[in-house]
């Protein structure tokens, strides 16, 4: 995964109208899982956009403005963990799923055995939300 | 760490599951909007707009003043459920877009964003200091050149209009369309 950010590197695409915008096929699931359900009616995608806003602004107001200037590195910042978050949060405030299915689901996952060495890391992923 | 482990990946397999077993997507739905924002929905539309505006005046004109209506004819799959505006790049007026809070972009016209369109410092500098940005973006504007920055929303939308090549009147329109970029479309680089 790219995690660093770069405006140079964005500088120079190639001259190619179609480059991808999912940088693991995780994100694409997540993606088409939060359209997919605003397009069947679910939630209203503007209701989903807000929740985006709401994960984004937490991230956006623990950046002091001024270490966006100059050499001081950008706090990383992945746009598809807040949009994961923002899914999650939708779906267990509109009661569509139950935040306790939710984590016996990931422990059930995380226990399988290509994913048997990081059982206890989750709750701590997301460590850049603080501030 | 393999995709397997990535706790978000395990989380969003998760949450698909979940739903799936509710009955309320399909893992083929899934498939089907990925693949059509990933493969069908690009900025090759926004580019067809933008040639098609280059080459014909009265369209271009109508784009202008109601971009929404002027699009609609093109038939753009999902559609462009917001209000569209585009912008004019002229020798003193550059535009460049932006969406400060989230991710707000012209879907039917460009796709979906790239990466750096989504990026706090992106979102905060190109509204503090445009031409900056821009000219890491390698586009030096003139000091008597105007920049505007518009700010997408739920509802509004924009679109840049770049300035037309020299040669757009005289080369074919499937030429042109291949020349436009998206990013020309955002307002961070030229049509060349």
């Amino acid at each position: 995964m790219t995690q660093t950010y770069e405006l140079g590197g964005a500088a120079t695409p190639p001259m190619v109208n179609g480059e991808l915008v999912f940088e693991a096929p995780w994100q694409g699931r997540a993606f088409g899982i939060a359209r997919g359900l605003a397009e069947r009616g679910v939630y209203a995608w503007d209701d989903f956009r807000a929740a985006l806003i709401e994960q984004i602004g937490a991230f956006d107001r623990g950046i002091d403005a001024g270490r966006l200037d100059s050499a001081v590195p950008t706090p990383q910042f992945h746009y598809y963990d807040h949009f994961l978050r923002a899914l999650e949060s939708i779906l267990i405030a509109r009661g569509v799923i139950a935040q306790g299915d939710l984590v016996d689901r990931v422990h059930a996952f995380e226990g399988r055995p290509e994913g048997h060495d990081h059982a206890h890391r989750h709750e701590h992923d997301h460590h850049h939300h603080d501030h | 760490m393999t995709e397997e482990q990535n706790p978000a990946a395990i989380r969003a397999e998760a949450i698909e599951s979940l739903l799936i077993e509710k009955g309320l997507i399909t893992a083929a739905a899934i498939d089907e909007v990925v693949e059509r924002y990933n493969e069908r929905i690009g900025p090759l539309n926004g580019a067809r707009v933008v040639a098609r505006a280059w080459r014909d005046a009265t369209f271009k004109r109508a784009l202008l003043s109601d971009a929404t209506a002027a699009v609609a004819p093109f038939e753009f799959e999902g559609g462009q459920t917001e209000k569209l505006v585009v912008v004019e790049n002229t020798p003193k007026v550059h535009n460049v877009v932006v969406c400060t809070l989230c991710s707000c972009y012209p879907w039917a016209m460009l796709g979906l964003p790239p990466r750096w369109y989504k990026d706090p410092a992106y979102r905060s500098r190109i509204v503090r200091e445009p031409r900056r940005v821009l000219a890491e973006f390698g586009m030096q504007l003139e000091p008597d050149v105007e920049v505007r920055v518009w700010d997408s929303s739920a509802e509004v939308r924009y679109l840049v209009l770049p300035q037309a090549p020299d040669d757009a009147t005289r080369v074919s329109e499937e030429e042109l369309v291949a020349r436009v970029t998206r990013d020309a479309m955002i307002g961070v680089e030229r049509v060349a």
